[in-house]
């Protein structure tokens, strides 16, 4: 047992956070803007497959990070459109967003890849492996310093607790929402594109498998905050980084099942939600359009 | 006049989604009416296309009314693919237990039931399971829902993975044949099998997988109609979608309807099992979901959250998967993923015209909860 | 100051404002007057930005002013405290004053140096406000303050207040006037929305006076009296007579008991150690100003409120019903107008026929054969009651939102009678109807009193509960003040009971 408690464990734990932390604090700025992000995932394979993709044509990482970045945010701006301008269901946007991100670069790798779901390899020198991390545990202070310390951070907030009384003081309630709702996919872009160009060398079909879910579930945990939201991160990235190294582990002859270390971040999410770990307050504003009232 | 707006608003999403999705293939280097073409054309052939539309649309409309009902009482159910996959696990486990002697992968006759019961009896029971542990798979997030304020998307897109994580740990560890190298149980007993439907209809060949699951599902969209607008129960349901506060008023406890509303979601959801295991597979296997649960919220949206709009939605949907085989193999570019874009885009449609028209306004349990 | 010309704005089929015409003088305090849905909110949200006008134009200091988002308004120095505050809860007082005009740089909130202004702002106007304070910490006058300051901040001369006193106690009510004077003495202007003649005779220098949309006259404040404004708002002499015998009065039906209800977020709300009777064959009415405690006591008698928000004993028809749900207590007859029929009353996308089953949909015979409803049995009854309660249009597959208030309300009317009750719950059982249908229900609610049953009865409009009424019961800050007879008690002596005896606002 004592073998796996070592400092791979603590690189292992960081790095398999950082993808969650990136999707999360995306979803943080969207939802303290009263916009339900579910589409974290699919927002996460926007940037990944793109990142891959262009880094294998352009030969250069950055071009390929950036390039996630711009399609995170080309997938959040459907999300935002449906969201803010057409009012709908966000949920069932968002839902329609991962469901869209599994088709697109399925799609498109076939199209120009002749793969069913994947890019090609990218060479081990085209890769960033290094700098997603540090960029994400730095959005940590900078995201708390955004939010609580200037009058961007400010008016977001207010907009996603009461958009009437935002409304009121002369912030655009939509423009924030829009900026917030772009931010995420930015992020998220980040996270994914971190994914495909950092932790592995390619795009592979639906590679997220539920980390935008689960970096929802760790802002939940977080309770919408920056730091608690880090926190609830390293601490689903201990759980997989955990159940990568105890595969094929035995304790006493037997195994240890691998599924009951994956689900511990959703039971936690749900132990929260319900109230048995102290009270997770949504931003009030959530889920609802804002419509002027007559 | 109303019928006419409430069908066109539907088929105008539906061509909206066909004109982005031709864009999206004529972008990657291929003809959109060719493959338009193949793609209708094989989903409508005789028998084949047909039988195996029939097919795909089956679990379609039993996820689709399982949103429906969830959505006619105000909330959300994004879990179906949870509920059907507990659910297709537990018939498969009843079948597996009472189904008697069968032959294993290695083609080796091996008995790990307790009794063997036949047929009529077999059938119903292993049915019964699936609407059971899908309901009450569904109810955890009513419940969370009614007595804790836990909104039901977050509680059941996590039930998901926590549903789809134990099946495959109760199927790995404890109902595998040793050696099987796929992640799937000892198949069920023979006496659970429900016949196929080529048995009844002249002229469809056997190889179809179409079975009586299909009729199943027709007549839970009837039952699902009397339930909901011509009982009480459905009365009480409706109520509480549409005002909860009113609802209250009139006597009805809002608590009691969203975990009945949502057991029933599941219990439907859970049916999903029926047609795969005890019609197909004949055996639970791992991830054999093609995103029914999520698929269901477009059949629902699309089918205006009615019976007869989510057969004829689920229909649609069941074409899409269908004609996608031949589209992968026969065009040079486009993959059979289309269907995936064609569904979302129709799916982003419906949710913006439906705001539109404020029918999604009316979330009023959505305002009392968490997120 | 500000000028308003031939303002029209138009809501769907409503013409919510018909050429609206205002002046305001600076340095005044200028009211604006007229009964619920007379049109001052919407065209002082125009001046503010709001809402857009569909017509007529917005004079700032004599030049025309577009006005198309409060940003715009704010820019020209009007500043507005709405009705329904809007405030974040969950921020500190200085946060929400800066929002949306925060000082320092974009990369950093100074917040200390807000803190200090605010603070200058607050002790010149003698407001005591702390800064750092959270809001949903603040009492109901001190969050009204913070609005004031929010306008102030921002450099506000002219002050929009739309119903500024409607959540105020009376002493609260003293002290924000005494603010508004200080204000104008310092030069600024205010526009103050109210319907309460007796606080626009104290406040202001000069009165606009709205009906139906349009602007029907404008007085100096000195110059008129509250008859004439009255007859200004209404259009007629204020005449509401309802025909009715005297009461004959049963055995008790309802018997409260120190009754209270703690109102979880409220601060001030709720109902405090309230004990009464009603007995079968009378009106017993509630006067009191909105906000008083009506709500809650209705609701709690209905079996709207968890138990445990509430202590005391209910008991009706000598059996203690305090623990029992709403669906018992409509069984044993009680039945419950509510004062929202938006909210509480009704299904508005369901149609009439299956509005007038909720609460009784699981009866049976004449409803339900368990448990199939009995749809043509329902539609039966819907159309009866559609007829006997004269509901138009006559057609019982009709949302419910496609009729008028009226008739929506007495569709209510006629599913609670139908019940049929002993003791009947009304609130604000004419608010948004026509008059025809007032009178409608006016005689309907006597003639179900003449029939023995009980009747508890709350209004906002006094005229409505001193008419109905046999007795009346007098409702103040949570607490029945006083029991009266109305035929015995003026108006004016009942009104100087809702506002807690205190003369003082009253002038």
């Amino acid at each position: 047992m004592n073998e796996i408690f070592k400092l791979s464990l603590i690189f292992s734990t960081i790095r398999l956070s950082t993808p969650l932390l990136l999707a999360a604090l995306g979803g943080l700025y969207s939802e303290r803007a009263g916009v339900i992000n579910i589409a974290l995932e699919g927002l996460m394979l926007a940037g990944a497959f793109t990142a891959a993709a262009v880094t294998h044509y352009a030969g250069n990482p950055w071009i390929g990070l950036l390039a996630g970045i711009l399609a995170g945010m080309a997938v959040a701006s459907i999300h935002a459109v449906a969201c803010i301008r057409y009012k709908a269901d966000q949920v069932v946007s968002g839902t329609a967003i991962n469901i869209l991100m599994i088709g697109v670069p399925a799609l498109l790798s076939g199209a120009f890849f002749l793969s069913s779901g994947s890019t090609p390899q990218i060479p081990k020198d085209n890769l960033i492996p290094w700098t997603p991390v540090v960029i994400a545990f730095l959005l940590v202070p900078l995201t708390w310093y955004v939010l609580y310390r200037t009058p961007f951070g400010l008016r977001l907030r207010a907009v996603g607790e009461n958009p009437g009384a935002a409304d009121a003081a002369g912030v655009s309630v939509n423009g924030m929402r829009y900026a917030a709702v772009l931010l995420s996919g930015a992020l998220a872009g980040i996270g994914g594109a971190y994914l495909s160009i950092g932790q592995s060398s390619l795009f592979t079909r639906n590679m997220t498998s539920g980390r935008g879910f689960i970096a929802l579930a760790a802002l939940i945990f977080g309770k919408w905050r920056p730091v608690q939201t880090m926190l609830a991160c390293l601490l689903f990235g201990f759980t997989e980084a955990i159940s990568i190294q105890l595969q094929g582990v035995k304790v006493g002859g037997e195994e240890i099942p691998n599924q009951f270390i994956q689900i511990i971040p959703y039971v936690l999410t749900i132990v929260v939600l319900a109230g048995f770990i102290g009270q997770a307050r949504a931003p009030r504003a959530l889920g609802m359009p804002y419509q002027k009232e007559r | 006049m109303k019928l006419l707006r409430e069908l066109l608003f539907p088929l105008v999403a539906v061509a909206a989604a066909f004109v982005v999705g031709g864009i999206v293939v004529l972008l990657i280097g291929d003809d959109p009416i060719y493959t338009y073409k193949l793609l209708i054309g094989s989903a409508l052939s005789w028998p084949d296309g047909i039988g195996r539309t029939l097919f795909y649309a089956t679990p379609l409309i039993f996820t689709g009314l399982a949103v429906a009902v969830a959505f006619r009482c105000g909330l959300l159910n994004i879990g179906a693919e949870g509920q059907l996959y507990v659910a297709a696990f537990a018939t498969a486990w009843v079948s597996i237990k009472l189904g008697g002697t069968v032959v294993d992968v290695f083609g080796t006759p091996v008995n790990y039931s307790w009794a063997s019961l036949p047929a009529v009896l077999l059938v119903p029971l292993a049915i019964l399971t699936a609407i059971v542990v899908g309901g009450a798979w569904g109810a955890i997030a009513g419940y969370l829902k009614a007595y804790f304020g836990a909104h039901e998307v977050i509680t059941t897109i996590m039930l998901n993975f926590i549903a789809v994580a134990l099946v495959s740990y109760f199927t790995q560890y404890h109902y595998k044949v040793p050696g099987d190298p796929i992640l799937q149980t000892a198949p069920i007993g023979a006496a659970a099998h429900i016949p196929r439907l080529s048995a009844f209809i002249p002229g469809l060949p056997e190889s179809i997988p179409l079975n009586v699951a299909f009729i199943l599902a027709l007549l839970a969209c009837a039952l699902v109609y009397v339930f909901l607008w011509r009982t009480k129960w459905g009365y009480e349901i409706r109520a509480t979608g549409a005002n909860p506060t009113a609802a209250e008023y009139g006597g009805i406890s809002i608590r009691k309807q969203i975990v009945l509303a949502m057991a029933v979601s599941g219990g439907l959801a859970g049916m999903v099992g029926v047609n795969e295991v005890l019609g197909y597979h004949h055996r639970y296997y791992d991830s054999f979901s093609e995103n029914y649960g999520f698929t269901g919220i477009a059949v629902a949206l699309l089918g205006r959250n009615h019976p007869v709009g989510i057969i004829f939605s689920a229909l649609l949907f069941g074409m899409l998967q269908r004609g996608a085989i031949p589209v992968d193999a026969f065009t040079e570019h486009v993959s059979k993923d289309l269907v995936q874009v064609l569904q979302a885009i129709v799916i982003l449609f419906v949710a913006a015209e439906a705001a539109f028209r404020g029918s999604f306004g009316r979330f009023g349990l959505l305002k009392r909860s968490k997120v | 100051m500000l000028e308003l010309r031939e303002i029209t704005k138009r809501f769907g089929d409503v013409l919510a404002n018909d050429r609206v015409s205002v002046v305001v003088e600076p340095g005044t305090i200028h009211a604006i007057v007229g009964e619920n849905g007379a049109g001052k909110s919407t065209a002082m949200r125009i001046a503010y930005g709001f809402y857009t006008a569909d017509g007529g134009e917005i004079v700032v200091d004599g030049e025309v002013r577009k006005i198309a988002t409060p940003h715009d308004a704010i820019a020209l120095g009007i500043g507005m405290v709405h009705q329904h505050f809007m405030l974040v809860d969950t921020m500190t007082v200085a946060e929400n004053i800066v929002l949306g005009a925060e000082p320092g740089s974009a990369a950093t909130l100074d917040l200390q140096k807000a803190a200090r202004e605010i603070g200058a702002l607050s002790d010149e106007f003698k407001l005591s406000v702390d800064p750092e304070a959270m809001v949903e910490n603040l009492s109901v006058g001190q969050q009204q303050r913070v609005e004031l300051l929010k306008a102030l901040y921002r450099h506000a001369r002219l002050l929009i207040l739309d119903e500024p006193t409607a959540v105020l106690t009376p002493q609260e009510v003293e002290e924000f006037f005494i603010i508004l004077r200080r204000m104008r003495e310092q030069g600024k202007t205010v526009v103050i929305i109210t319907h309460k003649l007796s606080e626009v005779l104290a406040i202001s220098d000069e009165v606009t006076v709205m009906r139906d949309g349009r602007v029907v006259g404008r007085v100096k404040t000195s110059e008129t009296n509250a008859a004439e404004l009255a007859r200004m708002m209404v259009g007629r002499d204020v005449l509401l007579r309802v025909e009715k015998p005297d009461a004959r009065a049963g055995r008790t039906v309802l018997s409260v008991k120190r009754l209270t209800v703690v109102v979880r977020s409220g601060g001030e709300r709720g109902l405090r150690d309230v004990s009464f009777d009603v007995r079968a064959g009378e009106i017993v009415g509630i006067a009191g100003v909105e906000g008083n405690g009506q709500t809650e006591l209705v609701e709690a008698l209905a079996g709207l409120v968890h138990a445990s928000q509430t202590s005391g004993a209910i008991e009706f028809e000598g059996r203690d019903i305090t623990r029992t749900d709403a669906r018992t207590r409509h069984e044993l007859g009680i039945a419950h107008i509510p004062e929202d029929r938006h909210r509480r009353g009704l299904l508005l996308d369901f149609d009439l026929s299956e509005n007038s089953i909720l609460g009784v949909h699981y009866r049976e015979p004449a409803v339900s054969r368990s448990p199939m409803l009995d749809t043509a049995a329902i539609r039966v009854r819907a159309l009866e009651l559609i007829k006997d309660f004269d509901v138009r249009p006559a057609n019982p597959d009709l949302p419910a939102r496609a009729l008028s208030g009226g008739n929506q309300q007495k569709l209510i009317i006629g599913r609670e009678f139908g019940l049929p009750p002993k003791l009947l719950l009304v609130s604000q059982p004419t608010r948004g109807v026509d008059i025809g249908a007032i009178e409608f229900i006016h005689r309907k609610l006597v003639g179900l009193r003449d029939e023995g049953c009980a009747i508890l009865l709350v209004s906002a409009e006094l005229e409505e509960v001193t008419a109905l009424s046999d007795r009346l019961l007098v409702i103040h800050h949570g607490r029945i003040v006083a029991e009266v007879d109305p035929k015995q008690t003026t108006n004016e002596e009942i009104g100087l009971l809702m506002t807690g005896g205190s003369k003082a606002n009253v002038e």
